[in-house]
């Protein structure tokens, strides 16, 4: 940085106009705060419990503007020139501060470094700028006035920047462009201050600072333009909430996305989980089989690459080990790292317990005949396709048989009896045609609907009557016991669906006739 | 030759369209393997050699001729029944047409890929078969020997559709064509002959030979369409694969009996299903390592027979090892399970020889699956623009649906272009063109190619023409005992290239000697 003496304009000398000024502090309040809340906003966004994400990057800002102050002390000359300056550089920290965060989301494990990089940097430059524009006024206000005035716009800036964030900026401009768009006017502070302290820096820095404030305005007014298309994924419109993550595997399309109630996860465009109720989904799929099966030790878990069962299977504590096999290592990867992932399956993928194999299921079931498991749960997603239909035959459940011990039970999700009936009767047929005994049950898991599984052991059973868990949210002995009550619309029907073979899928067309019906 | 011109001569027109004005493609890692064509010529030189008379001599109640699928099977049966036999196969490897190889990722077939179920009456079969587990105590075949659905689809107009028969785009003529085929094989699926013999039955020796059904072998399958009206493109596409498929013929070279009997000796009557397909990782691989560990040391690989000389006093072999060592068996009887042109030159007279297909299978070894529009991808991918079968996917049967793989093409030499061609081409130059008959359903499949492995089939095999049939004849002339002691044992026997076929006259000269061993003790 240049720091060669004004040119003959000594600082008492200045002329300011004080209303430009004073609105170069409103635009700098504002600018400032709505910074602090889009960071909050992303974080609880990515890193989920939006009231501690809000409390330690409000908190973080607040120190750092603490350390921009502090360090304003520092600024012994050129006071104008270095606030054009700082304020040039809130320009691109800021304004970039969302799309950059938003690109950061597909690297979950450096995310909350770049988070917090961010809060801090602009929270430095941010602070730096109250106290050394109350410096360039100093000379033309008593002390008590500069405090009063200076503060009174501060704090209308934050009002009215808070208020603008919630009602106009994230439901019309969304985050990218709310936080490109307050980059834009921290640059035409920037450049106004060029002429508005013009007798305060030299004529060399103030054309350097103009040009560079009309570089930042154009890139900054690009990328608002091309918003949608810098970091909006192309199928954002198939989904009603944000997309937040959108990452392609050998195998599928994962997108994970944001709203009110949690985030989502879909595969292939197909909802698997929703965060506002897939503790019932889970619970159901997992804690029936513990009941029905004594000192369950050794768990397969057949899909379920989210980690959201493995989050239920080891509440209990008499498992020993869990072998999971999951074609998808992308999507183990993401549940494994990603810290929405991490929050949501609480971080299971770290626990000791855990063998982690990435193959197809029926391939390992195939080549791992020596193996025997206490519990088996199988979450795969549903029957649309051959290659997914495969995992429902008589050949598969046949060789989940053999992976049982002689006590050991199989739950399998079933898809929807409700919608798909004839499909999860042809599932339950299935696993009987394998040789195993089944006790179906549902459960109400709204984002998906009524949803279906199915319990199957070697030997016949009742259905279990006592989890052995107790404080789950969605699940206790009596609401157990209404698992296996099916209402006459779901009901096995009259003539029961032949099972499903490898040779003849019939489910997958079964399948796609019942639910392209809804 | 030209790339342009290998392509048209081997995959016809419509290939040389999607390549032309392309840049030529990055080479390819081939390897080229096929018959051993030099072991395979010798003995017609050692033939006559001198020094024969010195040779040890030993004897063998039963040499089998041949390794193939015939050979093996006679040799199986044998064994069954507890004879004293030796197997000689001239290649290093038995298994003839049926051959298989491995790789890290799977087996994969060099040539024969599937058999249909057989019916409740091929009791032989169906034992072998249940020996080797594929059938339960209950006659079903198990789930993994059954093709897993979806089993077969067709690349057409720039998509994959489900199914064989395209009936995309099919206008009511077509169909109603395809129709009215349906019933003709229908009323043949239910004809009986006055013996109660069905029209068309596998293995061929159980079909009637009714002067109106042989008939049907005078003229050609082409010419039996026209004569019937089938003028729909779309079903004469459906024959002409068929003939392709089994026969590795042209609709216009087909006996037009031999069409039938591809499609009615499979049903079980009529208006039902053709039976279902049993297919392995290495096709029929699977079937010849079952019937070669039956066999055991018996089977000697690498052993060439030069000649077969029955007299009163049994069979004399002449045989070589690799090493040029001789020696003689004499063998109480011979079961010669080898193609006409080596049983023309091994025994010389005892048969006029017979036309053979040529084939080029080809498998793709694959790091990942390619790209392609439509449906998923079937067991059996076939390209409706192509002279070729299109492939079969070895990893299909195993359920691996991502992930590296192994496609196995096939392409029938269908005229003598194509043969010359064949023989004439650079490996590299084959494998360019069958890659980019693949390359038309899967643009992307270079990317994911690490190397291709050709098998070129001079005599792949023997072709049923216009006239096989010989009148009807051609079963009792070709499978007739020579000299009193050597019995024939091959699909050139009945002229279609079936393992069926092969496995019949496999077993059937085996206990045709049993039986003469029982009569006759040594």
């Amino acid at each position: 940085m240049t720091s060669q003496p004004p040119d003959g304009a000594p600082e008492e000398r200045a002329h300011v106009p004080a209303a430009v000024l004073y609105l170069t502090v409103f635009v700098v309040a504002t600018s400032g705060l709505v910074y602090e809340l889009l960071a909050g906003t992303l974080a609880s966004y990515v890193l989920g419990d939006s009231v501690f994400q809000f409390s330690t990057t409000i908190g973080t800002y607040l120190f750092a503007m603490g350390i921009g102050s502090f360090l304003s002390r520092y600024v012994k000359e050129d006071v104008a020139e270095r606030f054009l300056q700082i304020e040039l550089g809130a320009a691109l920290a800021g304004g970039l501060s969302a799309p950059i965060l938003f690109l950061g989301f597909a690297y979950a494990d450096v995310f909350a470094i770049v988070l917090y990089g961010m809060v801090v940097l602009i929270g430095i430059l941010v602070g730096l700028e109250v106290p050394l524009l109350m410096r360039i006024l100093k000379e033309r206000l008593e002390l008590s006035e500069l405090v009063a005035r200076v503060l009174t716009f501060d704090y209308i800036g934050a009002l009215v920047g808070s208020v603008l964030f919630a009602v106009v900026l994230v439901p019309e401009l969304g985050l990218n462009r709310t936080s490109l768009l307050f980059g834009m006017l921290n640059a035409v502070v920037a450049l106004v201050g060029t002429r508005a302290l013009r007798d305060l820096v030299s004529t060399r820095a103030r054309n350097t600072i103009a040009g560079v404030a009309v570089i930042v305005l154009i890139g900054l007014g690009a990328a608002f333009a091309m918003a949608d298309r810098l970091v909006i994924p192309a199928e954002q419109e198939l989904y009603a909430e944000t997309i937040v993550l959108v990452k392609q595997s050998p195998h599928q399309r994962i997108v994970l996305t944001q709203g009110r109630g949690g985030v989502q996860l879909f595969l292939d465009g197909n909802l698997q989980f929703a965060e506002v109720d897939e503790y019932r989904y889970h619970e159901a799929l997992v804690h029936p089989a513990f009941a029905a099966t004594p000192n369950p030790r050794r768990v397969l878990v057949l899909g379920g690459g989210d980690g959201l069962a493995l989050r239920e299977i080891f509440r209990h504590p008499s498992v020993e080990a869990v072998t999971m096999v999951e074609l998808d290592a992308v999507m183990t990867e993401l549940a494994a790292t990603h810290a929405s992932f991490r929050r949501l399956n609480r971080n299971a993928f770290a626990d000791p317990r855990l063998t982690l194999v990435h193959d197809d299921a029926m391939v390992w079931l195939d080549e791992h005949d020596d193996e025997r498991f206490d519990v088996i749960v199988v979450d795969f997603p549903d029957p649309r396709s051959f290659s997914l239909g495969k995992l429902y035959t008589g050949r598969f459940y046949a060789l989940a048989a053999r992976a049982l011990t002689e006590d050991g039970t199989l739950v399998v999700q079933s898809t929807s009896p409700l919608y798909a009936r004839r499909s999860f009767w042809c599932i339950d047929a299935t696993i009987r045609a394998a040789g195993l005994h089944t006790v179906p049950f549902h459960a109400t898991v709204p984002s998906f609907g009524e949803w279906g599984y199915v319990l199957a052991k070697a030997r016949p059973f009742d259905p279990p009557e006592h989890l052995t868990l107790e404080d789950l949210r969605f699940l206790n002995d009596e609401a157990l016991g209404h698992l296996f009550v099916f209402p006459n619309d779901m009901a096995r029907p009259a003539d029961p669906p032949p099972p499903n073979r490898l040779d003849d899928q019939r489910l997958v067309r079964l399948y796609e006739e019942e639910w392209s019906r809804l | 030759m030209k790339r342009r011109d290998l392509l048209r001569a081997l995959l016809g027109a419509p290939t040389l369209l999607a390549c032309e004005g392309r840049e030529p493609p990055p080479p390819l890692a081939v390897r080229m393997s096929g018959a051993n064509h030099e072991r395979g010529h010798r003995f017609v030189r050692d033939a006559d050699d001198e020094g024969w008379a010195d040779a040890p001599m030993e004897r063998v109640p039963v040499v089998v001729v041949g390794g193939g699928p015939a050979g093996l099977s006679a040799g199986w049966w044998l064994a069954r029944h507890g004879a004293d036999f030796r197997l000689f196969e001239l290649e290093d490897a038995v298994g003839g047409t049926s051959r298989s190889g491995e790789s890290d990722v799977s087996a994969y077939p060099l040539g024969a890929h599937y058999l249909p179920m057989p019916g409740a009456d091929a009791i032989e079969l169906r034992a072998l078969l249940t020996e080797m587990g594929v059938l339960d105590a209950e006659g079903q075949p198990s789930a993994t020997a059954t093709v897993r659905e979806p089993d077969e689809r067709v690349f057409y107009r720039g998509y994959w559709y489900p199914g064989l028969y395209p009936y995309a785009g099919a206008s009511e003529h077509d169909l109603a064509q395809l129709a009215r085929f349906e019933r003709l094989l229908d009323h043949y699926a239910a004809l009986r002959d006055g013996n109660g013999k069905r029209a068309f039955a596998l293995p061929l020796a159980r079909s009637s030979m009714d002067a109106d059904l042989i008939a049907l072998d005078r003229e050609s399958a082409a010419a039996f369409l026209d004569r019937k009206g089938f003028t729909s493109p779309r079903l004469r596409w459906l024959c002409d694969y068929a003939c392709r498929d089994d026969y590795g013929l042209a609709l216009d070279d087909t006996s037009a009996w031999a069409l039938l009997f591809y499609w009615v000796s499979r049903m079980e009557g009529p208006g039902s299903e053709t039976a279902p397909i049993l297919t392995w990782p290495d096709g029929n691989g699977a079937l010849v390592a079952h019937l070669r560990a039956a066999v055991g040391s018996r089977a000697r690989t690498g052993r060439v027979v030069s000649g077969v000389t029955p007299s009163d006093e049994g069979v004399e072999l002449r045989t070589f090892d690799a090493d040029g060592s001789q020696s003689r068996i004499l063998a109480e009887r011979c079961i010669l399970a080898v193609p006409d042109f080596v049983r023309a030159r091994l025994l010389p007279g005892s048969v006029e020889p017979s036309p053979y297909s040529s084939w080029l299978a080809s498998n793709l070894h694959l790091s990942g699956r390619p790209d392609a529009l439509g449906c998923e991808p079937a067991w059996d991918n076939v390209l409706y623009e192509s002279r070729s079968l299109g492939y079969v996917s070895a990893t299909h049967q195993r359920g691996r649906d991502f992930g590296p793989t192994v496609w196995t093409h096939y392409l029938p030499l269908l005229d003598d272009d194509a043969r010359q061609a064949l023989l004439d081409a650079r490996p590299a130059g084959l494998a360019d063109a069958v890659v980019s008959d693949v390359e038309r359903a899967h643009p992307t499949l270079r990317a994911d190619l690490e190397r291709v492995e050709l098998w070129r089939w001079g005599h792949a095999m023997v072709a049923p023409r216009p006239g096989f049939l010989e009148g009807g004849t051609r079963l009792a002339r070709r499978s007739a005992v020579i000299g009193g002691r050597v019995h024939p044992a091959h699909t050139d026997v009945s002229g279609v290239a079936l393992f069926e076929e092969a496995f019949f006259h496999g077993t059937r000269a085996a206990a045709e000697v049993l039986e003469a061993m029982r009569e006759a003790p040594a």
